[in-house]
């Protein structure tokens, strides 16, 4: 795999999502469309998309999808991977050999189940220990990424562009309730098959437009929990982020959001409901290195629905729209057309303001 | 009028198509092809779709209308010309405009009018019928920037953080400012029959231009916000 990045290229990025309220099936090349009108937001060096619902015949196991550099890297992580999983199934990942998508590295799948023997030996839960084994391996065993860890759901992604991607992985063969999609043109981090988007950890996962001011404070925070950031790249600070505040600290979307794009305190102050208030002072006082800073355009894809958020400033673009059951988030109105014509309701969320749209029957 | 079907998803091949119309087009089935009628004079464009970023940019004279929404940054740096919106509009519409007039029939996202300009008889006019997001005319510096609110329904019509650095020009909002927080830097007074002679004109074309009734949007209190000259920014980033 390789680990280029010598050169530094100006910003762009393009994001899209959709999401059927009812559960119905979408096929995962429909937000491949969405980005053929946003070509140039990226620059062929990312490309990738998250379905959820995807595994319905798998729906109880952790899907692990993995990159490795070669034959041997796979050997040792299965080797590891059995000390800690039953493993169900083991595949390779079906690719498609276009030109425009090159040097792929080693691509599998494994759905496995947790050994409950070392369950109960590390005395933790059982997706605090897919954490933890996913966090072991990214970090310690050579040649062997895992980009994506959740139930029911996966991501895909490569170096190219992003309608190639979909092409690659095959994406027309699958379906899903809800797909998160992501055109990359990175700025200051290399362009590998890593650090494509999304970035998944369990079912969360980020696809993100923009560029982290407040990453290294972001970083040392989130470290301090076990969280390692190894894939040369700022995004996935924020999906650590995610899985902190909302399975650890138990806190809601909403409270989510106003952490990652807290208010300004001007605003919190002039905030006219006392209750509203004292919440946000406490969020702001608890959390302040959660605070991201920076423009950021994001998409947080989870078990049941997605969570489009801006920076507070809103120094990038995010349009929604929907049309029947089906929700549409994309960089641009353009997209979102391209996805659906009909598509009505278009309207552009305040920097800071969360659209959170959940699949009927979903946790609340 | 001819007319041109954007199948292309490419904006250099539709500019070129466009620049060889004569002296108008019609462009059908647009999907997010970017830079628009960058720089053009000479020519009434017609756009059924959407648009993509960047419409207009650099616009010395022509005129381009939309029969629908537009993205970001239309109008962008533009020098003369119209370019009028039959719905709403996306971020930073109008940066850096410096002659030329916008009417947008809806709403307007963040960062409308920042640092706008003018230069004697070169005076950019951007008329948005619904509300504004955060920013409205940031670093103003010239021009008009009009927010009538018509669709507000109880929303404040301008976002956060209005005028910030505004050193220059007139922003008119119809009504009286309730909840819009100014800067100390700038002044709101109620506008007098004067003000309402220099600016009904642009009002007028406005309803002209969507079919609604001028006379109702003037019967209404209006508020001019200008930059405060005795008390200017000073040292907001550097000593100076």
């Amino acid at each position: 795999m390789k680990l280029e990045g010598e050169v530094r290229i100006p910003s762009g990025c393009a994001i899209a999502a959709v999401i059927d309220r009812d559960g119905g099936m979408i096929p995962g090349n429909l937000t491949a469309e969405a980005m053929r009108p946003m070509h140039e937001r990226s620059n062929g060096l990312g490309g990738g998309f998250a379905g959820y619902g995807i595994y319905p015949d798998y729906k109880d196991f952790y899907a692990l999808h993995f990159f490795f550099d070669d034959r041997a890297a796979r050997k040792d992580c299965e080797v590891f991977l059995k000390e800690r999983f039953e493993i169900v199934k083991s595949e390779i990942i079906p690719t498609r050999k276009i030109p425009s998508v090159t040097d792929e590295p080693v691509i599998w799948r494994y759905f496995v189940d947790p050994l409950k023997s070392v369950l109960a030996a590390e005395q933790v839960d059982e997706r605090e220990f897919v954490v933890r084994t996913v966090t072991k391996i990214n970090t310690e065993r050579r040649g062997g990424y895992v980009f994506s860890s959740g139930k029911n759901m996966g991501a895909f992604k490569a170096v190219g562009y992003p309608e190639d991607v979909a092409d690659f992985y095959r994406l027309e063969e699958y379906a899903g309730y809800a797909w998160c999609a992501h055109g990359r043109y990175p700025t200051n981090t290399p362009g590998w098959w890593g650090g494509a988007h999304p970035f998944t950890l369990l079912d969360w996962s980020v696809v993100h437009n923009g560029e982290i001011s407040s990453y290294d404070a972001n970083r040392r925070w989130i470290e301090m929990f076990g969280y390692k950031c190894t894939l040369q790249t700022d995004t996935e600070v924020i999906t650590y982020i995610m899985d902190y505040l909302l399975r650890r600290q138990g806190l809601t979307l909403e409270e989510a959001a106003s952490v990652v794009a807290a208010p300004f305190w001007s605003s919190i102050e002039g905030e006219a409901d006392q209750e509203k208030r004292e919440t946000l002072t406490y969020l702001r006082t608890v959390f302040p290195s959660l605070l991201v800073t920076g423009p950021f355009s994001i998409i947080l894809g989870f078990d049941g629905g997605l969570m489009a958020l801006n920076d507070r400033l809103k120094l990038r673009s995010m349009v929604v729209g929907e049309h029947g059951s089906r929700v549409y988030i994309a960089s641009e109105e353009a997209a979102i057309r391209a996805m659906d014509p009909e598509a009505g309701r278009i309207r552009y969320p305040a920097g800071g303001e969360p659209v959170i749209v959940r699949v009927k029957g979903g946790e609340e | 009028m001819k007319t041109l079907y954007a199948k292309d998803p490419d904006h250099r091949a539709l500019n070129e198509a466009v620049r060889r119309a004569g002296d108008s087009v019609r462009i059908t089935g647009c999907l997010g092809q970017r830079f628009i009628g960058a720089g053009m004079s000479g020519i009434r464009i017609e756009i059924d779709g959407i648009p993509g970023n960047a419409l207009g940019a650099y616009l010395n004279g022509a005129e381009i209308t939309v029969d629908g929404n537009a993205q970001d940054a239309v109008g962008d740096t533009m020098n003369g010309g119209r370019i009028v919106v039959h719905g709403s509009i996306g971020d930073a519409a109008g940066y850096a405009m410096r002659g030329g007039e916008i009417f947008v029939r809806d709403d307007a996202g963040y960062r409308a009018g920042i640092h706008m300009k003018e230069y004697r008889d070169k005076v950019p006019v951007l008329v948005i019928g619904g509300c504004a997001g955060s920013f409205l005319g940031e670093y103003q510096a010239g021009g008009v920037i009009l927010v009538l609110g018509l669709n507000a329904d109880g929303r404040r019509i301008v976002g956060d953080f209005p005028c910030t650095g505004m050193h220059g020009g007139r922003m008119v909002l119809r009504g009286t400012c309730g909840g819009i927080v100014l800067p100390p830097q700038v002044t709101a007074r109620p506008a007098s029959p004067e003000d309402m002679e220099a600016f009904r004109p642009y009002i007028e074309a406005y309803a002209a231009l969507f079919g609604k009734e001028a006379g109702e949007i003037l019967d209404s209190p209006f508020t001019v916000v200008t930059p405060d000259s005795a008390n200017p920014y000073r040292r907001m980033y550097v000593e100076n």
